[in-house]
């Protein structure tokens, strides 16, 4: 009679290890979240300079920081476009909400 | 004469009672009290008269009369219908199941050995 | 030829390229070959419509004022680019699978499909972009006035009033080109190939431009980059010199307006046609960005060194060319800043015109026009109506404020004012995609709050002072409430203008927005959306092409789920995919299937809005207002209706299944009250022919045997006595039906009861031997009712099973146990029991399950079951056990302790 019962399994989970591909697809996405971040933490970082005065950084070498830093990003976003990119082609849809 | 009735009822005082008013008019009496073979007992009884209850154990009375009237041999047998439903609608329903003469319970002696008689003489 | 008409025929050359090109775009798109249109390079430089007249003019002028300031307008958008995972990416899927056409119906669609949100926004919008129309065709005049003064000192007349006409005859002729290109193809998705195509010409010109000017500068003028950068260093503009709280004001203000501009959201959202180009644009947009910024700074430096004193910077792109006898360049310059200005008046009119038009003027004309577009043609004429007076009133709407804000302020501050006007949206905006608890009470006290603050802190003094705000409310508030000064709101002082208007009415609204929502409860339509919107990659798949039949039936999936509900709508899907034999669960959108599907949804939503809802997504019809507004209205409403109908028909159905039980059971009843007269005669007849017959034999055979008149007369003894019994019991049942009974209460134990009850069924010789199962222990209580009433009741039972227990050795179990409130008693017998559709039937008078003769007349479960209930208890018939079956309840306060 219990037999009979209809057995409800746990509800489907993803395995607890992903593999190697995976994981690393996800350390991408975590990259693509932070990098914003790190952003606006080398963009502020100009304003603890000192400023107005004499000991203010030239204007030359801010210009040159600031598009050194932009250019940082560019590159690095463009690099993680390239792997979450690939990733995508590899893997389809099931992962592209880590 | 000695001629015979089946008598197909299940109330065994009244089964007597007939019995008894019958037997002391010279005619032989059969009984039986199951509706559901009463057809088999008619045939191979082949009374002369039939009296038979309509409500029977098994099956009831019309429907015992109109599986005999379906017959060819049965169909001319005098049939003689008792009932304790004394209403028209019980009548009609014996008539057209082809009953030969219809009484109703109670009945007086001599009304039951005159209809026997004149069933048998018919 | 002066430089001024050659300006000018350059000019009309120019704009007939971008038809043409437009033109070429729009005809390859029909022929479907327009794939290569849709690569992320023209993705990318759609997007570049950020930078307008403003940026390329405005930049440098900001630049030779405040330094490095004016990259901060471009860092913003590149920290929301370089970030597209958070935020981008999300509305883009938003906005394709829910097909959203603009940023109002994206907010309006968001909370609960509400149209008063929609215009909300949409004015908020006009008001704010309005100025920065004005300010695109400002900053065409004023490098049309540039030339015209150069073309004067040359020719040595003055210039006429030709400014204005400049203007007019441009914004006129931006409104023909968006009128042509931007109402074309008014396809579901609000794509324009066309002027997608030209802008991002567009924006290689522009591009091309200020960097030709820029190399010219730095190589051409200033001998190379490290003796620009000294140059640099030594002009006024020397040292770091940034205002901390301007510098991030800036870039949030930046970021927050590349996310909720119109034209923005119409390029990143609307007319995005695959997610994959978002990839490529996070990177390359913000190199375009920095790449139209990389020689601001040193043209700022170099037009302050060599242009005289008084000189508009905002001109210096042009001025310093031109200075140098480098007309060719100025003029290459010229069209830069003419197509910054252009592109953004384009798609910024398109944008508005959809929200004017979807939101405002088509609801009006629906209501004005009874609301019954019901051809659907019809609709589709006064969309596209509606569409192009939208975007000729926009721009002249623009032109109207150039004219009458003469056109005197700097660039960069209208362009601010602007900014913070549309970035009210974000907190709305944010919110409505990440937090499910967004409502829209609260969106809209959030919007309202912010709309007004920006109104009255920013706005309306950009005006300056004694336009609509007087001298004295600007600096002593108004009514003298010192603390409401425009421009000092609760005291803060010396704040720079815009970041006091941003830091008021962003922190304000979106506080307003936060509290609001989390006290109001928001509608189901809501709620449903929310769901939607928040956890949109749980409801679509990742990002895929948007081509071929499968996309197509994952819409129709998707809006057939909203409509039917998700597990209808798969099954739906699924029995057609098998019935065209394919093995996955989406099947191809035949028109049989769309024909079924139409059907399925129109009983839903109605027929006229499951055919709109449907072609909108197959195509072929225009997205109706009306349909936005049908199914906004009707949604709501059919699934508030829809509950209650069904709470209603199950209460229907429960009442006609219990009415037509009643009525088997009365038809079957009355079939038995009939045959109630015959039965009582039936049986009153069958004794009285015995007592007849032998009484009549008794009075007419004087010779019978002595032993026979015994016999013959204790017929009729016992014959009377059945008559008597059977009068007995019709008594009783009459009286207990009629409940004149009289009780009589006594204490006694079960045990002795059920004794008793077996002793006097046994003593009848009628019926079988009977096997009695009892367990002592379960019957040692004590009972405080009708003994002898109860026990007529055990003695029924008893007998029917000696009667009818059909068992080879008949045997009757009592078992008793008590419950909380009641005390059970069950008779089980091991015959075949009775059959259930009887068993409903043997509790009425005369009923007997079968034509069996058992002696008794038919009445005794009639009588158990009067007697029952007048004792407070019941009896019934208890289905499960393999023989017949009683169940006798008594109320447990007749029951008293085991003693």
């Amino acid at each position: 009679m219990s037999d009979n019962r209809p057995r409800f399994g746990p509800p489907h989970r993803p395995p607890p290890f992903l593999e190697r591909g995976t994981y690393i697809q996800r350390r991408v996405m975590d990259a693509a979240r932070l990098l914003p971040l790190l952003g606006v933490f080398l963009l502020a970082l100009p304003l603890l300079w000192p400023a107005g005065t004499e000991a203010a950084p030239a204007t030359s070498r801010t210009l040159t920081y600031i598009f050194g830093v932009w250019t940082v990003l560019i590159v690095a976003a463009a690099f993680l476009a390239y792997r979450l990119g690939r990733g995508e082609g590899a893997r389809g849809r099931d992962a592209a909400d880590g | 004469m000695g001629k015979r009735v089946l008598l197909v009822e299940d109330e065994p005082n009244i089964i007597e009672a007939i019995r008894f008013i019958l037997n002391r008019d010279g005619w032989r009496v059969h009984t039986h009290s199951d509706g559901r073979d009463a057809v088999n007992v008619v045939r191979q009884t082949r009374p002369d008269v039939l009296i038979l209850d309509v409500m029977l154990p098994g099956k009831s009375g019309y429907d015992i009369l109109r599986e005999l009237r379906t017959e060819f041999a049965e169909a001319e047998l005098p049939v003689l219908m008792l009932t304790a439903r004394g209403q028209m609608k019980d009548r009609e329903l014996a008539e057209r199941a082809g009953a030969s003469r219809f009484m109703t319970k109670p009945f007086s002696n001599a009304d039951m050995l005159e209809a026997v008689r004149s069933l048998a003489g018919a | 030829m002066s430089t001024l008409n050659i300006l000018i025929a350059v000019c009309a050359t120019y704009v007939i390229f971008l038809f043409l090109i437009a033109f070429m775009a729009e005809r390859a798109a029909m022929r479907g070959r327009g794939h290569w249109l849709r690569s992320p390079v023209v993705y990318t430089l759609s997007l570049s419509i950020y930078c307008t007249g403003w940026t390329f003019y405005g930049a440098v002028g900001n630049a030779a004022r405040s330094g490095l300031e004016y990259v901060t307008i471009y860092l913003g958008p590149t920290l929301v680019m370089v970030g597209w995972w958070w935020v981008l990416r999300k509305l883009v899927r938003i906005g394709r699978t829910q097909r959203v056409t603009s940023i109002a119906d994206l907010i309006s669609s968001r909370y609960g499909k509400s149209n008063t949100l929609a215009v909300g926004v949409t004015i908020l919008a006009v008001i704010a972009i309005t100025p920065y129309i004005a300010l695109q065709l400002q900053s065409v005049t004023l490098a049309f006035e540039v030339f015209a003064n150069e073309a004067a000192a040359e020719a040595g007349t003055a210039i006429g009033q030709a400014q204005d006409q400049t203007a007019l005859w441009v914004a006129l002729g931006l409104a023909l080109f968006t009128v042509i290109f931007g109402t074309r193809n008014l396809d579901a998705n609000e794509r324009h190939h066309g002027v997608v195509m030209a802008i991002a010409v567009e924006a290689v010109v522009k591009l091309t431009a200020l960097l030709a000017v820029g190399v010219f500068v730095v190589w051409g003028l200033g001998g190379g980059v490290s003796a620009t950068l000294e140059r640099i260093d030594a002009s006024a503009l020397g040292h770091w010199q940034m205002n901390g709280g301007r510098w991030v004001g800036m870039t949030l203000l930046s970021a927050a307006a590349f996310l909720c501009l119109p034209r923005m959201f119409q390029v990143l959202v609307v007319e995005n046609d695959d997610e994959g180009h978002l990839r490529t644009a996070s990177w390359a947009f913000p190199l375009y960005l920095m790449l139209m910024s990389l020689f601001v700074l040193p043209i700022a430096v170099t037009g302050l060194d060599l242009m005289p004193v008084g000189t508009n910077p905002d001109t210096f792109v042009l001025t310093v060319p031109l200075s140098q006898g480098k007309e060719g360049l100025a003029m290459l310059s010229f069209l830069g800043g003419f197509s910054s200005a252009t592109s953004m008046v384009i798609v910024a009119a398109i944008a508005l015109s959809t929200m004017v038009s979807n939101h405002i003027v088509m609801p009006v004309w629906l209501r004005v026009s009874g609301g019954g577009a019901k051809v659907s043609g019809d609709v589709r004429h006064v969309v596209l109506l509606s569409r192009r007076l939208s975007i000729v009133g926009i721009v002249l709407l623009g032109y109207f404020y150039y004219r009458l804000s003469g056109g005197g302020e700097a660039l960069t501050a209208i362009g601010l004012v602007s900014f913070a006007g549309i970035a009210q949206v974000l907190p709305v905006l944010l919110g409505g995609i990440f937090w499910r608890g967004a409502t829209r009470t609260g969106a809209m006290a959030g919007l309202t709050v912010g709309f007004g603050l920006w109104l009255y802190t920013s706005f309306v003094p950009s005006f300056g002072a004694g336009m609509v705000f007087s001298e004295a409310l600007l600096s002593h508030g108004p009514l003298g409430l010192y603390w409401l000064r425009p421009e000092a709101l609760f005291g803060i002082q010396g704040m720079d203008p815009t970041l006091h208007a941003l830091l008021w009415s962003m922190s304000l609204s979106t506080i307003t927005f936060f509290v609001i929502s989390l006290i109001t409860f928001p509608a189901p339509l809501e709620r449903l959306q929310a769901a939607q919107f928040v956890s949109i990659y749980q409801h679509t798949g990742g990002p895929r092409s948007w081509t071929g039949g499968v996309a197509q039936t994952e819409d129709l999936m998707i809006m057939t789920q909203r409509i039917l509900g998700s597990h209808e709508a798969q099954a739906l899907f699924q029995r057609e995919a098998r019935r065209q034999g394919l093995s996955g669960d989406l099947p191809e959108p035949t028109p049989e299937f769309l024909e079924l599907l139409e059907r399925e949804l129109s009983g839903s939503v109605g027929a006229a809005t499951a055919h709109a809802m449907i072609a909108q997504i197959v195509g072929g019809m225009q997205v109706s207002v009306e349909d936005l507004m049908a199914v906004a209205d009707e949604t709501a409403q059919i699934m508030e209706y829809s509950a209650r109908l069904e709470a209603q028909s199950e209460e229907l159905s429960r009442t006609a299944r219990q009415l037509r039980e009643a009525n088997r059971k009365l038809t079957r009843l009355s079939v038995q009250k009939d045959a109630f007269l015959s039965q009582i005669s039936h049986e009153l007849r069958t004794p009285m022919t015995s007592i007849r017959a032998f009484s009549e034999i008794l009075r007419d055979s004087a010779e019978l045997a002595p032993e026979d008149q015994v016999k013959y007369a204790s017929i009729i003894h016992d014959e009377a006595i059945r008559l008597t019994r059977l009068l007995d019991d019709l008594l009783d049942l009459s009286v207990l039906e009629n409940g004149q009974v009289n009780l009589n209460i006594r204490q006694g134990r079960l045990g002795a009861v059920l004794d008793r009850a077996a002793d006097a069924a046994m003593a009848s010789e009628a019926g079988r031997k009977l096997t009695l199962v009892r367990k002592a222990k379960s019957e040692d209580f004590v009972l405080t009712t009708d003994l002898d009433r109860l026990s007529q009741v055990f003695i029924n039972l008893i007998n029917n099973a000696r009667k009818y227990c059909d068992a080879d050795n008949p045997r009757l179990e009592i078992r008793v146990f008590r419950g909380e409130d009641r005390i059970f008693l069950d008779f089980v017998d091991n015959g075949t029991g009775i059959a259930a559709e009887a068993r409903d039937l043997i509790f009425e008078k005369f009923a007997r399950v079968s034509d069996q003769r058992a002696g008794g007349a038919g009445l005794g479960l009639a009588i158990c079951r009067q007697i029952m209930r007048r004792l407070g208890g019941e009896i019934s018939y208890l289905a499960g056990e393999s023989g017949a079956a009683f169940r006798v309840i008594l109320p447990a306060e007749v029951a008293m302790a085991a003693e």
